[in-house]
């Protein structure tokens, strides 16, 4: 097993290469630089000389090739340059921003999993009775209303009920448990409720199709009980297809976090993201692009060693 | 058994809907004593599988409905007990075995769990005690190396092998009863023997009743004691094998003793077939069901006929069975078969094949040895023009490759394909484009080979249009209604979808498809095998008719042994890729030299009681090898009941034991 995990990791770096190059080359077709953004926000006039050499300063000077070559050879010692516009380093930047989100991500999807996998269920044992209704309704509720204007309702229902605001800053878990879960909570509610709609309706159909299997049958057939039929012979089943979706869909929120970040107010890469793209910050974007790919890989690994784990057919190849 | 067994089991009047409305099983009795073999036969939809899940209080939940009925077992109403009662029943004292191994046991639970589980929730068994008891099991239905094989997933397992751990699970809490469901209709046949002789033998051994719902009426002349025949959601007949067998008292029973073609008789007469279709449940005739079809009909058949005692001690649901009785009403002998467009000198040559092989590299992928499957090995044989080639074989000896690569759908990895003298392997494509023409197919699934979107009319003109055989829409509308006729579809059937037809009816459609091209050579792959025993017959009596009519060639693959020995003039049997033994029909069924072929035709049971009797059937032992790694030497070695050490360093060679007949072993003598 730690053979085909070191290969599995030793074929992220093609992947990474490629998800290198498309972004480096696509990041410069689009018009305008970061010098512009940052020279000509003040609105006065700056002189050609001052642009050149800012321009200078940052390398954007130099050939596309020499720059793109001058990223690599910082990236394969982890080093990913400074940022264009604050001048601190990317991976710094990026550090100080990811538990932030990190966090809200883990606990939404910890969340949505708490919720989906009763929810699913209980929608499939009771097909087409009121209890699977009332769950459609949830569900598609999750599905159908943005979760901005929901994380704006629940923050004015906090503010008007409760006069909690969100705090300024990040509380760290470590200093104030109880401060960092009253602040990350909320958010995480939000956004794993969304997430908990898609997986209740994905685990609800794949329930459904568990429970027409013939060794289903076979298990109803030898006496087993209904209740440990469903729980050790077709849940499990059923939740397979599920781990690929939670996987996939962390691995989306840690860069997908953008609106719930700013509704409350959390200081994550979301945020990070957005001003790095206002600002043609093209070092950072490239940094924080690189991170995204690098957690989808290893989210991707982490589902299909799961998946081994669950299901004996899957050998390690 | 000493003295009558006593009453297991009596059903007495069920009756299942299904959606309120459609009555799957109408009004079906019957009784099973201790230890005793009941088959029930019938076919497809006639309620088999709905009765045996019904008595086991398995029916789809919130979909299928109890109507009516009792099911008394051992003493208990089954209908009145309450589902945990019914809970500590089933698989207790009912185990039911399932036709599809291969989905039948949860993927991700070792074998020794699933074993286990019915010892842990009936009998209390613990850990210890419980494995030591499937250890015990597996041994008994004769899986070797238990303690080890306790630990694998249904995956490590091959077909036969999960049929085995599902008998193993039913037989874990010593059950009075075990109903099988088709337990060995997805296997192949040598694999059936082997898995039937083991129930029968345990069903013995350990005084077990059996239900054993099958449509293969071989089966049931082997092991059966007892038969019913369900048609259209009711039982028509039933009695003691030996009565229904002889002296069957209902027309439709007579006429699927008829229409099955079969392996011990040299075939003379074109196979009789009942006509029609059975019918649709949901309006089915208010009187005798099988009316419509029934030869013998007459106007009390508006009546529905009940089950009365027939002279053979047997119960039959037809007004007309004293006459049949009697004799005084008889069934039309069945037409002479066709005559075939044979030369007299012996047929010309139109296909050769000149040792043809065909490899497949699989698992194919980064940093992975892919492996070779070597589907068909140097495979020679010749095929005369008129004539119908049989191949036989079991899952996957690579009878599909073959016809695929006659059919252009495969490129040969080596060897010749030669159509009148001409190698279409190397043929320029101008020409290969004409040889498809003369060259077509008909499939096995009817429904996955034709367009869904298309109407039957669209799917027979579209090779018209393709090759441009027909210029003009009336032209080619002339044309299709012509085709039609002649696979017997009425006009008015071109209008509908395949959706709408009946399985033998889409393979009319299929077979019309493949007229439309004109062709001179068909590859019948399977065409047969999905379709109900009274279907079949008619499709093979018509594939017979165009034969004759349009001087066609069949290459005709197929796993029943029975439908081959009927339809062709010569057989070519194969195994793991290569050509075991080629013979004209009746030689090799009457003298069959290679050791396969013997098992082979030893495994399929006949349909006769009385023939059965006096059978002691050869059972090889073990499971097919995989064509991954086929055995070095003779290929059947490791199965083969006079194998030497020889035998595993030489790779026989066809040879020619007797004028035109060929087998490729090395202990078949030359005899003159
Ligand atoms: N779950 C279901 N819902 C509705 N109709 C059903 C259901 N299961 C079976 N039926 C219908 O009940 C009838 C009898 O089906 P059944 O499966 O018992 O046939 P069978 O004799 O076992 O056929 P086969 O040889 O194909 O297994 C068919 O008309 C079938 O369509
Ligand atoms: S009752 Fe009439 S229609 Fe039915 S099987 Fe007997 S003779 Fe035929
Ligand atoms: S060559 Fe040997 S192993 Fe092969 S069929 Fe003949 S006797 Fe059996
Ligand atoms: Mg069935």
């Amino acid at each position: 097993m730690t053979g085909y995990i070191a290969r599995r990791l030793l074929m992220m770096i093609p992947t990474l290469l490629g998800v290198a190059i498309l972004t480096f080359f696509m990041l410069r077709v689009v018009p305008g630089d970061v010098v512009q953004v940052k020279l000509m926000a003040d609105g006065g006039m700056v002189s050609p000389e001052a642009i050149e050499a800012e321009r200078v300063r940052l390398g954007l000077d130099h050939s596309l090739t020499v720059q793109f070559l001058d990223w690599m050879r910082g990236i394969f010692t982890l080093d990913f340059g400074n940022s264009m516009w604050t001048g601190r380093p990317v991976a710094a930047e990026i550090a100080s921003r990811f538990l932030v989100t990190f966090q809200a991500a883990l606990m939404a999807t910890i969340i949505a999993v708490f919720i989906a996998v009763p929810l699913g269920t209980v929608s499939a044992l009771y097909r087409g009775t009121v209890l699977d209704y009332v769950v459609r309704v949830i569900t598609i509720g999750g599905l159908a209303l943005p979760s901005f204007w929901i994380g704006m309702l629940v923050l004015l229902c906090l503010l008007r009920y409760a006069h909690w605001l969100p705090p300024i800053s990040y509380i760290s878990p470590t200093e104030d448990p109880w401060g960092n879960f009253t602040q990350m909570i909320w958010p995480s509610m939000v956004v794993g409720y969304r997430f908990s709609a898609v997986l209740a309706r994905l685990i609800r159909s794949s329930l459904l199709d568990v429970l027409n299997e013939d060794y289903i049958r076979t298990a109803r057939a030898k006496g087993v009980p209904a209740r440990t039929v469903i729980w050790l012979h077709a849940l499990k089943n059923a939740l397979l297809p599920a781990v690929t979706v939670v996987g996939l869909e962390f691995a989306f929120l840690i860069g997908g976090l953008v609106v719930t970040e700013q509704v409350f107010n959390l200081n994550g890469v979301g945020k990070l993201f957005i001003q790095a793209v206002e600002h043609h910050d093209f070092t950072m974007i490239q940094g924080l692009v690189m991170m995204f790919a690098v957690i989808y890989v290893l989210a991707n690994l982490i589902v299909d060693l799961i998946y081994a784990a669950i299901d004996p057919r899957i050998r390690y190849r | 058994m000493n003295g009558p067994a006593p009453e297991l089991l009596r059903v007495e009047d069920l009756s299942v809907e299904f959606g309120g409305r459609l009555r799957a099983v109408d009004g079906v009795g019957f009784t099973v004593k201790a230890g005793e073999t009941l088959a029930v036969v019938g076919e497809s939809g006639s309620g088999k599988s709905v009765t045996a899940l019904s008595l086991m209080r398995l029916l789809p939940e919130g979909v299928g409905r109890y109507a009516s009925g009792r099911v008394s077992f051992d003493g208990k109403d089954l209908l009145d007990l309450s589902p945990g009662e019914m809970e500590k029943l089933r698989g207790q004292d009912i185990a039911m075995i399932f036709q599809e191994p291969m989905t039948s046991l949860n993927p991700i639970l070792t074998i020794g769990f699933q074993i286990m589980e019915p010892l842990r929730i009936h009998l209390g068994l613990t850990g210890a005690q419980a494995r030591a008891r499937a250890v015990e099991l597996l041994g008994l239905v004769g899986i070797s190396d238990a303690e080890r094989r306790l630990d694998q997933y249904p995956h490590q397992f091959s077909g036969g092998m999960r049929q085995r751990v599902m008998i193993a699970i039913g037989l874990a809490c010593d059950p009075k009863l075990i109903i099988a469901d088709e337990p060995t209709t997805a296997l192949d046949v040598t694999i059936q023997a082997q898995i039937l002789e083991l129930m029968k033998d345990l069903s013995r051994r350990l005084d077990i009743a059996l239900i054993l719902i099958t449509h293969n009426l071989g089966i049931v002349a082997r092991y059966a004691d007892r038969v019913a025949v369900m048609y259209a959601a009711r039982i028509v007949e039933s009695g003691t094998a030996e009565a229904v067998f002889a002296r069957p008292r209902h027309p439709y029973t007579m006429g699927l003793l008829r229409s099955v073609p079969r392996l011990d008789r040299a075939r003379q007469t074109r196979l009789a077939t009942i006509e029609g279709l059975p019918p649709d449940l949901a309006n089915a005739p208010s009187g005798c069901r099988f009316a419509p079809r029934c030869p013998f009909a007459i106007a009390s058949c508006a009546e529905p006929p009940h089950l009365s005692e027939t002279d053979t001690g047997g119960l039959s649901a037809c007004h007309r069975w004293e006459e049949i009785a009697a004799g005084t009403i008889r069934e039309v002998p069945a037409e002479p078969a066709p005559a075939r467009l044979l030369a007299a000198d012996g047929p010309k040559e139109i296909m050769r094949l000149e040792k043809l092989s065909k490899t497949f590299e699989v698992g194919r992928g980064i940093g992975r040895k892919p492996g070779i499957v070597r589907a068909v090995e140097q495979v020679s044989l010749s095929v005369g023009e008129g004539e119908t080639l049989g191949l036989v074989g079991e899952s996957g000896c690579g009878k599909s490759t073959l016809g695929r690569l006659i059919l252009g759908l495969e490129e040969p990895t080596s060897g010749t394909i030669a159509f009148e003298g001409k190698d279409i392997t190397a043929a320029p494509p101008a020409e290969r484009r004409r040889l498809r023409r003369d060259i077509q197919v008909i499939f096995q699934d009817p429904f996955s080979s034709l367009n869904p979107r298309m109407t039957v009319g669209s799917i027979v003109e579209e090779p018209l249009k393709v090759y441009g055989l027909r210029k003009g829409a009336r032209a080619r509308g002339e044309r299709v209604r012509e085709l039609l006729d002649q696979v017997g579809l009425r006009a008015d059937m071109a209008e509908r979808y395949p959706h709408q037809l009946s399985g033998g009816q889409r393979q009319r459609v299929g077979i019309a498809r493949a007229l439309a091209m004109e062709p001179r050579f068909i590859v019948c792959d399977e065409a047969v095998s999905a379709l109900d025993v009274s279907i079949q017959g008619q499709i093979i009596n018509l594939l017979e008719r165009l034969q004759a009519e349009l001087g066609l060639t069949f290459l005709f693959i197929a796993h029943d042994l029975a439908v081959v020995r009927h339809i062709s003039t010569r057989v070519a049997v194969m195994y793991l890729g290569r050509v075991m033994e080629i013979a004209d029909r009746d030689a090799i069924y009457a003298e069959p030299l290679h050791p396969y072929t013997k098992v082979l035709l030893d495994a399929a049971p006949v349909p006769d009681p009385e023939i059965e009797k006096t059978r002691a059937p050869r059972i090889v032992n073990g499971d097919l090898p995989s064509p991954l790694s086929p055995p070095p030497g003779c290929v059947f070695h490791t199965r083969c009941p006079i194998a030497t050490e020889e035998c595993r360093g030489i790779i026989p060679e066809p040879r020619e034991i007797r004028p035109g007949h060929f087998a490729a072993c090395i202990k078949v003598e030359a005899q003159p």
